[in-house]
């Protein structure tokens, strides 16, 4: 499957995930909101330009707002982690050259512990980035920390489940092969 | 100049970033414009379709509880007939006809009209509920919507055949309720934290408010929604020193968590109303 399909396919599965089954969780508490379909962005392939990573998480964010009737605010914190997510990657790669060895970010191309640190660092930029912009227009501080805590925990826990459930096999290649 | 070529290319990316940042907050903090614009009818048609495709298996497992819902509302209904208000002497009769304007002088003021929710959300910020029913169908915005529990919300945004419903439970809605034992006037609004209750304010100490009383629309709501149609009860009443006003919290008395079938409300006489208070501000200023 080309990459063009395969993260089609993605892009339409974590919007129906999300609307349709997260979003219509029961509230356990005010401060928990199960967030997961920004795990689409960490997984877009290393080899995409940052302008067209950008523009991909815009427009997936946006899909996603006009589910949620609140447009821009997905969108904008999509866009912000799209921006910071090379740098993340750069600077946890292990060695020079491994994004050319392997096509996307996942424990395997990366290694457990770098990849969790991708995973939790851009979590909780997403997180605070976007309960900060419903903070911005209403609530006290503590509602926002509090809400960034409950809902980061949340969300790493989905993603944990996520990756063990669905495994991607990442195939090393080589200039050779 | 050529410097300028120069840095835009170095930090096209920055640039690139900050300018998408700008367009999604730009949109997002004018929500309310954003209503008008014209590709939001569209995305709307869209996003309605798929959740009603997605609500014709979700409806399959409420449809115990949903006859159950319409059940009791079939009957306080059936108990609001006026045939069961049976007159002894034969010399007055009740007609009862369905053009706008009857022999007795009463003008018909409200006209309902059912819709299936086929999209709904509880824990944002701003919840809203998408209706199978837009403006072929007679829904236009402004519009008041209950349920057969009581006040769902008002109608924000509509495309042909699907219209949006800002719920009780959007931090823009502010409904004018009164008590309905002692007719005391306030304003529900909600304050975006808990989806399971809303707030109540602006209703006078020297009111006698006890746990349990309904909370109703008041007249002044009469814009939107008829008089007396319960809104919720109350749950908690805060009493704060400082201010002369109670802080009640009420109950919603819809339930949003599995709310099917609404009724749109259209105040036929609304455009008279507005017409004449619109004038009345001309002249004030």
């Amino acid at each position: 499957m080309s990459d063009l399909v395969r993260n089609t396919i993605r892009f339409v599965l974590f919007i129906l995930v999300q609307v349709f089954v997260l979003f219509q969780i029961h509230p356990l508490h005010r401060f928990i909101v199960p967030y997961l379909y920004f795990l689409y962005v960490l997984w877009l392939p290393f080899s995409m330009y940052r302008m067209s990573l950008m523009l991909v998480s815009f427009l997936f964010g946006l899909t996603l707002d006009y589910f949620t009737q609140t447009p821009g605010l997905h969108a904008a914190a999509c866009t912000l982690i799209a921006y910071l997510r090379s740098f993340v990657v750069n600077i946890l790669i292990p060695q020079e050259g491994a994004e050319q060895n392997y096509k996307s970010p996942s424990p395997v191309s990366m290694g457990w512990a770098p990849y969790s640190i991708y995973v939790l660092v851009l979590t909780l930029v997403h997180n605070s980035y976007l309960v900060l912009l419903e903070w911005l227009q209403f609530g006290s501080f503590l509602f926002f920390l509090g809400k960034v805590v409950a809902t980061s925990g949340i969300s790493l826990m989905l993603i944990l489940i996520t990756e063990l459930l669905f495994f991607r096999k990442e195939k090393f290649r080589t200039n050779t092969a | 100049m050529r410097n300028i070529f120069l840095f835009i290319r170095r930090y096209f990316n920055f640039v690139f970033f900050v300018v998408l940042q700008i367009a999604a907050l730009y949109i997002l903090f004018h929500y309310n414009k954003f209503h008008e614009a014209v590709f939001s009818g569209f995305a709307n048609e869209i996003t309605g379709n798929v959740g009603g495709k997605y609500n014709n298996i979700a409806y399959y497992f409420h449809l115990k509880s949903t006859n159950d819902a319409l059940a009791k509302e079939n009957e306080e209904l059936r108990n609001k007939l006026l045939s069961n208000f049976e007159k002894p002497d034969s010399t007055q009769k009740i007609v009862q006809d369905t053009l706008p304007y009857d022999t007795l002088g009463h003008y018909r003021k409200y006209e309902y009209r059912s819709a299936k929710v086929v999209n709904n959300t509880v824990s944002l910020p701003n919840n809203t509920l998408t209706i199978h029913r837009g403006e072929n169908q007679g829904v236009h915005k402004n519009m008041g919507v209950i349920s057969p529990g009581g006040v769902v919300g008002v109608v924000i945004n509509t495309s042909s055949n699907y219209a949006v419903v800002m719920t009780l439970l959007h931090r823009q809605s502010k409904i004018s309720a009164s008590l309905k034992k002692t007719g005391e006037t306030g304003q529900v609004s909600w304050e975006g934290t808990s989806p399971l209750y809303i707030t109540l304010k602006n209703v006078p100490k020297s009111a006698q408010v006890a746990k349990g009383d309904s909370v109703v629309t008041s007249p002044y709501a009469s814009y939107r929604f008829p008089q007396g149609i319960l809104i919720g009860t109350v749950m908690e009443i805060v009493d704060d020193k400082t201010s002369s006003f109670y802080t009640i919290r009420l109950k919603p008395a819809t339930n949003f968590f599995n709310v099917e079938f609404v009724t749109v409300v259209e105040n036929l006489q609304k455009d008279e109303q507005a017409k004449l208070e619109e004038e009345t501000n001309k002249i004030n200023q």
